[in-house]
């Protein structure tokens, strides 16, 4: 095999890192040691500039699937329907957290670099078919993400976080090294193919337990329960747009990365990981519905909503059949747009020139911006599945794998955790519009961006019902290149 | 062709543009929104064929994944459609009193307007449960934004139960797609959902996947209705809800109800619906009689008028499963004059609300020394809601009861006692805040009903008469799609006693 090939296929990546590393040389080089406050800006505008021209680049790339690497590398549909995901909630996720990052003086050009490098990782996450590649891509995201989550270093709640962050990721990479080397062990290779074929001819409890050990860690990252205890603290303690970035695309890679693997190398052992998904998908949609009701803080909020949101996710999952990976799909996606959007406006909530995010300081904000109101009010009641925004159609059509795959209680739990679930989702909109008066609100929102980002997600939410922007024909066209 | 649909969105983004225009320019273009609704439902109306039993004016396209978005009217949807278009106005001329967030009021009244009109002329499954359930949202701010104390108590309680009970419905939605492979209402009409007695958890299930269903069905159709063990939420949100929000409540979303019995319970699930009509009719009187001793008891005039609207509707859910021509009509009838009658009898509480500012029956008394014609149009929808001759709501319950009769004499003579109770607590209401001697000090000043107040309640008079005079106005108009339903019904149900 020519090695060229390879590279032309890993070109996007590539790219990536290279862009990564000029940026850091350039921030290393020509920012003066004394006056750090605006090294960022710079760098963070390239960035997002340089991962939307990726993902436009990833997304017109007519090619069919091509392996690279000895077959351990996969760019297919699912990989390039995920790494677009990836790459534009990135983007903007970056762009709307300016604001944020220069008022607490952390937007050093640091900040851009490390998301391009987790950018990477994920990348290199969804199109993995190795689990070498699997464990690398994993690692380069995590420890990315462990230093941003601590990027506020002056405050004890950012860097506990990160520390914290820390501990449990590597506690769960671990989880995921041992069930790989078990795996390896009793199949002989890394390779998905390759333990998919010894699958089929051995008998396999050694890759069974390995396969448990490595859902196990993936449950970790994809912050299922009730493997989920580190997310409402790292949600709340890391800095806003980087809890966006949590909420986001990691959820986005490790999701489709389980994907992958479940189907390409452990499609054999349908049976014995359903039961594993489908309590996890349960125990995360009622833990985050029912956790989610007490909380104070709309980070810690979003943390257990995003819990059960990966509960649906999973479900489709568990489903096992091609229809259910297509609805998890176009559930994640749904999930990526109305997640960036509410962020958004989490990142516009100031009070004299401060930001909070107790629910409380969102008391009757109706009244001092309606149209922000209204459009936050629309992504909720779309995250809440409740017709009829979008977000209902992706639960719906969730629902709709699940029961044609014979597990008509699943859809029947998932049905009764999201009308729990829709509880706290109303209390959101109970403050903002019939709240008590107390005099106290939030200033006006300045950032133009976050703004129109707010207001872009709810018209999405609400005009996409027409025909879903084509997500479940781009989804279904995806899935068919997992199952060839 | 089919438009009052489009009408009412694009109504709402007109009235979307106008951010700098005064209050009353909001409510006057709500108001020709409503009326020019009103106008193009009556349009469809005169292109209505009621002698064809099939949907007409129907329109189709593809929608999401298989699904599609059909409309179309049949003799049942038409006057649902016109009860609606022909409220609003009325509605809207109800709220000029708002004087708080206007324009939201107003948005938000269009565009649950528009979710109502979707509801009864959707012919996909999907496009169905869409409207139903989009319906909670505007509700849910009314009730939360314009309501009274418990307001928030109110609105959650009145989302979450609703949602519940639909998100059952949605779940055999989609199992009864997926089995008949369409979505289509006509076209599942068609469709055989098996029937042989299955076993669900060590219980022997009769009727089988067709019953598991219908209960999913019924869960949601009876809390929207609603039916007497699920009805709690209807008092808390009624008693809450602006008055505008309570006319709205009483006379068209609690129809949703009946609505869907009407359109997939009886259809869809004959051998379910036989086999359990006896079970709905047994929770149908004792909602007649429970209610109606309940609503003798309140303090609060617009919880008694919410308990006897549950009452009433128990006379609907009787007529609809006695499933013959004049159980059938007569539910339908008394949906469409309970409609007008609790709109009518919640505008004339709210008429006194917007002067006292109280609800409670013991601050008023001697109402008919200040306000004369005031007291003439209470006592005429009381009586009216009673159930006088003359009036509408007396053919609804005297069809619902003619009916029942055929299916068990029992059951109707229980049923019966309901009418006696009804005149027990509307006439001692009456007795209570209209007659007597005028003595509290507080209404010493009250003034009479102002003409906008009169303009408001005339039409409602007009149509309680016309409809207790001349019953054949509707039923002429559904008796062919009522003919159509029951042949269809008894054909199904013979089918499978052949098999």
């Amino acid at each position: 095999m020519i090695i060229g090939q390879d590279i032309v296929t890993l070109l996007p990546e590539i790219v990536l890192v290279l862009y990564a590393m000029v940026a850091l040389l350039w921030g290393v080089i020509f920012t003066k040691k004394d006056s750090s406050e605006d090294s960022g800006r710079l760098p963070l505008y390239v960035t997002s500039l340089v991962l939307f021209a990726l993902a436009l680049w990833i997304a017109l790339n007519p090619e069919e699937t091509r392996l690279a690497f000895n077959d351990t590398f996969t760019d297919d549909l699912l990989a390039r329907f995920a790494k677009v995901t990836i790459l534009l909630s990135a983007a903007l996720i970056l762009l709307i957290g300016r604001e944020f990052l220069e008022a607490h003086q952390m937007l050093k050009f640091e900040f851009p670099v490390l998301v391009c490098f987790a950018v990477v990782g994920m990348m290199v996450m969804v199109s993995a078919s190795d689990l070498m590649v699997l464990y690398v891509g994993v690692e380069l995201q995590a420890l990315s993400l462990y230093v941003l989550a601590a990027f506020h270093r002056d405050n004890s709640r950012s860097t506990e976080a990160g520390l914290k962050y820390f501990v449990l990721g590597a506690l769960s990479s671990g989880l995921l090294l041992f069930g790989a080397s078990f795996v390896y062990g009793y199949s002989g290779t890394t390779q998905f193919v390759g333990i998919a074929e010894s699958l089929t001819t051995e008998s396999s409890t050694g890759l069974l337990i390995g396969l448990i050990f490595i859902l196990v860690g993936l449950a970790f990252k994809v912050s299922a329960a009730p493997f989920h205890m580190w997310v409402p603290d790292v949600y709340e303690g890391s800095p806003t747009p980087v809890t966006a970035l949590f909420a986001t695309a990691p959820k986005v890679a490790a999701i489709i990365l389980l994907a992958r693997l479940l189907f390409e190398a452990f499609g054999e052992a349908l049976q014995h990981w359903q039961l594993i998904l489908i309590i996890v998908s349960v125990a995360s949609m009622f833990l985050g519905a029912i956790a989610a009701i007490g909380q104070q803080d709309i980070k810690r909020l979003m943390a257990y909503s995003s819990i059960a949101h990966m509960g649906y996710a999973l479900m489709g999952l568990a489903a096992g059949t091609p229809e259910g990976v297509q609805s998890m799909l176009t559930y994640i996606a749904i999930y990526v747009v109305m997640n960036v959007g509410t962020f958004s406006f989490i990142l516009l909530m100031k009070r004299e020139g401060r930001y909070v995010t107790d629910i409380d300081s969102l008391k009757l904000c109706a009244r001092q911006m309606p149209t922000h109101a209204l459009s936050l009010l629309v992504l909720l009641f779309s995250l809440a599945g409740i017709v009829p925004m979008v977000g209902f159609f992706a639960k719906l059509y969730v629902f709709l794998a699940v029961i044609d795959a014979d597990l008509l209680e699943l859809a029947l739990a998932g049905a009764i955790a999201s009308v729990i679930g829709a509880y706290y989702y109303l209390r959101i909109v109970y403050l903002m519009y019939f709240g008590d008066d107390d005099g106290e609100r939030l200033d006006r929102p300045s950032s133009l961006v976050g703004q129109a980002i707010v207001i872009f997600t709810a018209l999405i939410m609400v005009v996409g019902v027409i025909n879903l922007l084509e997500l479940t024909e781009m989804a279904s066209r995806a899935t068919q290149s997992l199952f060839n | 062709m089919f438009t009052p649909l489009g009408a009412a969105v694009t109504m709402m983004l007109l009235l979307r543009g106008d951010d700098e225009q005064a209050q009353h320019n909001v409510k006057i273009l709500t108001l020709t929104a409503t009326l020019a609704t009103f106008l193009i439902s009556l349009l469809v109306f005169v292109e209505f064929n009621p002698s064809r039993p099939d949907f007409q004016l129907v329109e189709e396209a593809a929608w999401l994944f298989g699904l599609l978005y059909k409309v179309g009217i049949d003799g049942i949807s038409i006057l649902f459609v016109l009860l609606t278009t022909f409220l609003m106005p009325v509605t809207v001329l109800a709220c000029w009193q708002v004087k708080h967030r206007v324009k939201e009021f107003m948005a938000a009244l269009l565009v649950l307007e528009c979710f109502m009109i979707g509801v009864f002329c959707s012919l996909d499954l999907v496009l169905f449960y869409l409207f139903f359930e989009a319906g909670l949202i505007p509700m849910f701010l009314i009730i939360g934004i314009w309501g009274g104390t418990e307001k928030i108590y109110a609105s959650f309680k009145f989302f979450l139960y609703t949602l519940l009970g639909s998100i059952l419905m949605l779940i055999a939605m989609i199992a009864l797609w997926l089995m008949s492979g369409t979505s289509d209402i006509t076209a599942l009409m068609a469709v055989d959902v098996p029937s042989e007695t299955i076993r669900v958890l060590g219980f022997s299930v009769i009727g089988g996947v067709q019953t598991m269903m219908w209960l999913a069905f019924f869960a949601s159709f009876a809390v929207k209705l609603p039916m007497w063990p699920v009805h709690t939420w209807l008092p808390d949100a009624h008693v809450q809800a602006p008055t505008g929000g309570s006319v709205i409540l009483a006379a068209i979303l609690l129809k949703m109800g009946g609505y869907g019995f009407l359109r997939f319970s009886l259809p869809i699930f004959p051998i379910a619906s036989e086999i359990l009509a006896p079970f709905v009719m047994g929770l149908s009187v004792i909602a007649i009689i429970y209610t109606s001793l309940v609503a003798l008891m309140q303090e609060d005039m617009k919880k008694l008028i919410a308990y006897s609207s549950v009452a009433h509707m128990g006379f609907v859910t009787l007529g609809i499963f006695s499933v013959n021509k004049q159980g059938i009509d007569g539910a339908i009838f008394q949906m469409i004059s309970h409609g007008f009658i609790s709109a009518a009898l919640f505008l004339a509480i709210g008429v006194i609300y917007d002067r006292q500012k109280t609800r409670a029956i013991a601050d008023f008394g001697g109402l008919v020394v200040r306000m004369p014609i005031y007291a003439c149009v209470f006592i005429f929808f009381t009586l009216a809601n009673v159930g006088l001759p003359g009036t509408s709501g007396f053919v609804g319950e005297f069809l619902t009861l003619a009916g029942a009769f055929q299916v068990s004499t029992w059951l109707t003579v229980l049923a019966a006692t309901g009418v006696i109770l009804s005149a027990c607590y509307a006439l001692w209401l009456a007795r209570r805040v209209v007659f007597g001697d005028l003595i509290k000090e507080s209404l010493a000043e009250i003034v009479d009903m102002s003409p906008r107040e009169i303009v408001v309640v005339l039409p409602l008079v007009a149509m309680t008469l016309i409809l207790g005079l001349y019953p054949s106005l509707v039923t002429d108009i559904i008796d062919v799609s009522v003919n159509h339903l029951i042949m269809h019904i008894t054909q199904s149900q013979q089918a499978v006693m052949i098999k």
